[in-house]
């Protein structure tokens, strides 16, 4: 069967979810064989070959921290050149789809960026995108060199498929323009001990009606009664209630939770662009007009100081 | 010395009308009105702002598309910018990411750059990665996703604030910039600089002028293929309550119907 090669999104070691994804997608249209790079590569390797990977590549460089996306993509493409995949995917996040857009034009490959969903097909791997804030479902095959493919968190269940996952070292040769880019200074994001706002089952959001900083506990609380990521809406963040990487929509992330609460948010387009592809919507919001109520499952039309905490104490008490 | 800004811009259909696909599965443009892509705003802004603190620079806007394309560079223009290059070509309908990539190239070439900056991403297409592949054509760093930016000395430095990191990035010009909706609000356009903006010199090159054959660009030579496009279809109208006192304990009701709690 044809090798499909998965890039690996870890931190320190710790594989991403949306990997565990590819993984699955990747055994529709072959065997996976994951390429992990970095500090800590390879404690990678059990996962992934728990998750379906015949063979993990792994390259240690410093200049994969010290540099910008280059050197990732001079080791994806020794990767590539080692196994001649069928298809590369990597996950959609912004550095992933940067090194994926690289190896596309060395290797003389079309590119699909941000799949939802990904089969076999004759002419190669069929993807399916989400075009227009999601108002579109699209069809779309690379039909120039091998398929280079990012796909979106949420997009695949993660299965347990036990393979082989030899690890093999990978010999990267770092070219001229590796080093061109230099990171001077590095500041990792604090943990707050809630899930990945991509890769939570359940975001709760809020908008402009949570009107200040300090009331974003109250969206806190129910997040938190549910075990769910915290969004928040362009309005929100630019008033500076909430960090810009919590940002939901067109300019901040995309998300596809099986659940999303919205509260004291409109539903503008560049909102829904990040939001529209979630399983069961909800929505609190005192304007009965708001354009957010034509995507929800579920809506109330009320105050959300007075809606959300109710709601909080109502979920606690159920889960005893 | 005199530094050189060229600032990508792409014209898009407006994100709040009714896009649709046309039957061959490309853009609709003619049904929804076209404007410069709101997040080139804000590279057109950062290069305003840089050639401010320059010694001496100009700054050109350049785009690919239809004719009504002009419209976007009319307003960098009437923003600041200093003159405009139209790439246009009947050939060009229906282009991918690679071949645009490949278009722009070759037009930054041609024109002469020490400093390139685009957008993070277009509105329409959205895909976020042409900055990248642009950067790989030209052999010139990329200095990507920035939401602060400054050019001295030859050198442009920024702060990139990533999913795990907040980081920050420095590299020798010339190099190519991309900057996020974080990076500072774009000015709007005086009456001044509206007026001014007729004056200025737009060029117009085809592939020809670019060397570029036919069959590497268009829907023939892409490197891509749309096989289909639905509407999605509308949600189903869903359960709206009115809060009498009781709203969230109701919510509670849906969200245990449903096995989230
Ligand atoms: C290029 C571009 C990119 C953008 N990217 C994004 C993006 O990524 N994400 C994003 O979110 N936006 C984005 N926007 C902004 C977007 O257009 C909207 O301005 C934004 O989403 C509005 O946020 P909001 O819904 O919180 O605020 P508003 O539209 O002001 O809505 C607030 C809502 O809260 C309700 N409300 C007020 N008080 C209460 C209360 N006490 N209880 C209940 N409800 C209450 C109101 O009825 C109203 O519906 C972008 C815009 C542009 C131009
Ligand atoms: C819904 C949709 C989905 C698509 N999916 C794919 C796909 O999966 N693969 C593929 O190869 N093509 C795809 N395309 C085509 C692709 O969007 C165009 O080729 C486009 O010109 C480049 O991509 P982008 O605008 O999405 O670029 P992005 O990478 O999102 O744009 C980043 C920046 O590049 C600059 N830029 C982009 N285009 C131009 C231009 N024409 N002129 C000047 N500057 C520009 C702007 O500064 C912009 O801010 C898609 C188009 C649509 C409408």
């Amino acid at each position: 069967m044809a090798e499909v090669l998965v890039y690996v999104d870890h931190v320190d070691g710790a594989v991403r979810k949306p990997t565990l994804e590819l993984l699955t997608l990747a055994r529709r249209i072959g065997e996976p064989v994951a390429v992990a790079l970095g500090a800590g590569a390879d404690a990678t390797a059990a996962v992934l070959a728990e998750h379906g990977a015949v063979k993990v590549l792994t390259a240690d460089a410093p200049e994969f921290a010290e540099y910008l996306v280059v050197p990732k993509v001079d080791a994806l493409q020794a990767a590539y050149d080692a196994v001649s995949p069928a298809a590369v995917l990597v996950p959609s996040s912004a550095e992933g789809k940067e090194i994926a857009a690289r190896l596309a034009v060395r290797i003389g490959s079309g590119i699909i960026t941000d799949a939802v969903d990904l089969e076999a097909g004759d002419e190669g791997p069929v993807a399916t995108q989400s075009a227009f804030a999601a108002s579109f479902t699209t069809k779309s095959r690379v039909s120039k060199g091998t398929p280079v493919i990012t796909v979106k968190p949420n997009s695949a269940p993660v299965e347990a498929a036990p393979a082989a996952g030899a690890v093999e070292a990978l010999a990267v040769t770092f070219g001229a323009l590796a080093t061109g880019t230099k990171v001077t200074g590095r500041t990792p994001r604090e943990s707050t001990g809630r899930p990945e706002l991509t890769e939570a089952a359940i975001v709760v959001s809020g908008g402009r009606g949570v009107n200040g900083a300090e009331n974003f506990g109250i969206i806190e609380a129910l997040a938190d009664s549910l075990g769910a990521a915290v969004g928040a809406s362009r309005a929100a963040v630019d008033a500076g209630w909430y960090p810009h990487t919590n940002q939901v929509g067109q300019t901040g992330k995309s998300v596809s939770p099986q659940l999303y609460i919205a509260s004291g948010i409109s539903g503008a387009i560049q909102h829904r662009a990040g939001m529209q592809t979630s399983k069961t919507i909800v929505a609190i919001n005192k304007d009965a007009e708001a354009p957010i109520f034509d995507l929800v499952d579920y809506g109330v039309v009320g105050d959300l100081f007075t809606v959300v905490p109710q709601l909080t104490d109502e979920i606690k008490a159920r889960k005893g | 010395m005199s530094l050189r800004i060229v600032v990508c811009v792409k014209y898009v259909p407006d994100a709040t009308g009714d896009r649709q696909f046309t039957e061959d599965l490309t853009v609709n443009r003619d049904d929804v009105d076209g404007l410069l892509s709101e997040l080139d705003e804000y590279a057109v802004e950062q290069a305003l702002q840089i050639a401010d603190e320059a010694d001496d620079a100009e700054i050109t806007v350049l785009t690919v598309g239809p004719e009504d394309a002009k419209d976007a560079l009319r307003k960098a223009l009437s923003m600041g910018a200093d003159k405009a290059i139209h790439v246009e070509d009947d050939d060009l309908h229906g282009t991918d990411v690679m071949g645009t990539s490949l278009v722009l190239a070759k037009a930054i070439e041609k024109a002469g750059y020490d400093l390139v900056i685009t957008g993070m991403a277009s509105t329409d297409g959205t895909m976020g990665v042409l900055p990248a592949i642009l950067a790989e054509r030209l052999g010139v760093p990329q200095v990507t996703l920035l939401s602060e930016v400054k050019v001295e000395d030859g050198t442009v430095t920024g702060r990139r604030d990533g999913d795990t990191a907040s980081e920050q990035l420095e590299a020798s010009l010339p190099a190519l910039v991309s900057v996020t909706d974080q990076s500072g609000e774009a000015r709007y356009p005086s009456f001044k600089g509206i007026m001014a903006a007729k004056k200025k010199p737009v060029e117009s090159w085809d592939l020809e002028d670019l060397e570029i054959e036919a069959d590497e660009v268009g829907l023939e030579g892409s490197w891509t293929a749309v096989d289909s496009a639905a509407q999605r279809p509308a949600r189903t109208a869903g359960t709206i309550v009115k809060d009498e006192g009781e709203g969230g304990k109701q919510l509670a009701e849906f969200l245990a119907g449903q096995k989230f709690i």
